[in-house]
């Protein structure tokens, strides 16, 4: 059997403005028009008062560390990444979402809570995909 | 309580539990139907509700059975759905939908005989927003809140070893239970690590096994071999398809939820409470469980477990059977916590508690996706 590759996400109708907008190396996600909440994943209400009327907005690309676990039995695709960190990271914006950290090592030590990150993308099958790494000078060396 | 009563009046494990290749995933659900139904001295001709999980799902086990069910429900949301079953069940035994219900579980999850394939779509959220990010199952997922409890309340990487420790001492007095060795937390911090910061022993095992149960009204309690148990309260929430977004990470807003509803169904507190189960996935879930049933306040679960309140000989029993941890989890574990809840409150367990009065069940279903408690008892509430 081939080796199998990494999960590549297909977008619906509903999420292709999020996958457009990391292939333009932006971040876009969505906030509600009548109370204003930022929110993520994308979907056409809002989660915090049930409006329809949502719009996108690119967000910043700021977020910081709010949980992991560094995996070492390795999902298809990721044998040669293994340990790896699978991480939740807290949005500037507020919403949190999952990721991968690149541009640090997998260990405890490296990877503290809540030390600044920012998005960078990592290209998967056809998609770009939003991964975050640390800020300069937090892990100290310069990220590109 | 002014609603009429309801009893599990059968409760019964298939005949092993573990390793079990001669079994398929159907033939784990009969062989446990059987076992259930023959426990409560009834016949399949008795059963006129069928609930269990979306695969292999309750028409097929009902036609395996030889029932035409007058009330079906296929609630799968994962390893609670058993006891939100009881919660419907008692439902439809009180609108007079059906009389006697058979709530079946059967899984072939280590030797995945007949069992459904593994599948994800890719155009999901979990599938778009998390499973590129290398997620592969439970130990990736429902582990990730653990560091963010770490942090904001100072548990240690030994407090949560201990959780291990503690209930392999109730699997130790268990033949039953797939592994019965005391254990240390220096064993458990030894042992492979999974995905930092479990190790291979704060992770539950992966079996075969089923269980069922049914459940009829407290009036026929003395038409049955068995003590009758009594479904006192019960309770059932959701929070979150995707772990990324669980409300908050230190935190089961709905154990707290589900929990408050059985409790105030059953009129109870927890100082009522004298056995307790809570869904152990991993060795931090009883954590979040106990802080979540108002047992201690936030942050003390992980001390007051290594202090040795909730092992043998403790003031509150937890996880008598040794639990996911210990004792078995077929990918589907609640059924096995409602049947330990059942057996003590009849004192057949076989690390018996005392004369407990009450003993109450959580189960989790997926990564912190769903609830179910019930609040079991000797007597009517």
């Amino acid at each position: 059997m081939p080796p199998r590759s990494k999960a590549v996400p297909v977008p619906t109708p509903e999420t292709q403005p999020y996958w457009d907008g990391a292939a333009a190396g932006e971040l876009r996600i969505q906030r509600c028009v009548d109370c204003g909440t930022p929110y993520f994943y994308p979907r056409p209400i809002c989660p915090s008062c049930g409006s329809g009327s949502v719009e996108w907005f690119t967000a910043s690309g700021q977020a910081t560390l709010y949980s992991y676990v560094i995996n070492h039995r390795p999902a298809p695709g990721f044998e040669d990444d293994a340990p790896y960190a699978i991480a939740v990271v807290q949005l500037a914006e507020g919403p949190r979402m999952m990721t991968s950290l690149v541009g640090v090592p997998a260990t405890p030590e490296a990877l503290v809570l809540d030390m600044p990150l920012r998005v960078t993308f990592e290209q998967r099958g056809d998609v770009s995909l939003p991964v975050f790494t640390p800020v300069a000078d937090t892990y100290g060396q310069e990220q590109p | 309580m002014s609603n009429p009563g309801v009893i599990i009046a059968g409760a019964a494990e298939t005949d092993q539990i573990g390793r079990l290749p001669g079994h398929s995933t159907l033939g784990l659900h009969i062989e446990a139907a059987r076992n259930a139904v023959a426990d409560a001295g009834l016949t399949m001709k008795d059963i006129d509700g069928i609930a269990t999980v979306s695969a292999p799902g309750p028409v097929q086990v009902a036609h395996a059975l030889g029932i035409y069910p007058d009330w079906i429900d296929g609630t799968g949301v994962g390893g609670t759905s058993f006891l939100l079953h009881v919660r419907h069940a008692v439902a439809a035994i009180r609108a007079g939908y059906a009389k006697t219900v058979l709530i079946t579980h059967g899984e072939s999850g280590r030797s995945r005989v007949g069992a459904p394939p593994f599948r994800g779509d890719p155009a999901s959220p979990v599938g778009q927003f998390e499973a590129p990010y290398g997620t592969l199952g439970p130990t990736t997922t429902f582990t990730i809140p653990a560091l963010r409890y770490m942090k904001e309340y100072g548990l240690t990487h030994e407090q949560l070893a201990y959780v291990a420790v503690a209930q392999r001492q109730w699997a130790a007095k268990n033949p039953r239970a797939m592994f019965r060795d005391i254990i240390s937390v220096e064993d458990v911090l030894a042992s492979r690590m999974v995905a930092y910061p479990f190790h291979l022993l704060e992770c539950c095992l992966v079996t075969d096994g089923g269980g069922a149960l049914v459940v009829t009204s407290a009036d026929r309690a003395a038409d049955f071999p068995k003590p009758p148990v009594h479904v006192g309260g019960t309770g059932e929430a959701s929070e979150t398809p995707m772990i990324s977004q669980m409300i908050d990470f230190t935190e089961s807003r709905m154990f707290r939820e589900a929990g408050q509803r059985a409790f105030a169904e059953a009129g109870i507190t927890t100082a009522d409470v004298d056995h307790l189960m809570i869904y152990d996935a991993f060795a931090h879930v009883p954590i979040y469980g106990l802080e979540a049933l108002g047992f201690v306040k936030k942050g003390e679960a992980g001390p007051f477990i290594a202090e040795g309140n909730t092992e043998p000989g403790g003031a509150l029993p937890l996880n008598t059977n040794g639990g996911g941890l210990s004792y078995t989890h077929t990918g589907m574990y609640g059924m096995f916590a409602i049947q330990e809840g059942v057996r003590q409150i009849r004192g057949e367990a076989a690390a018996q508690v005392d004369n407990p009065q009450i003993s109450v069940v959580l189960g989790n279903g997926g990564m912190f996706a769903t609830c179910g408690v019930l609040v079991l008892g000797k007597n009517p509430r």
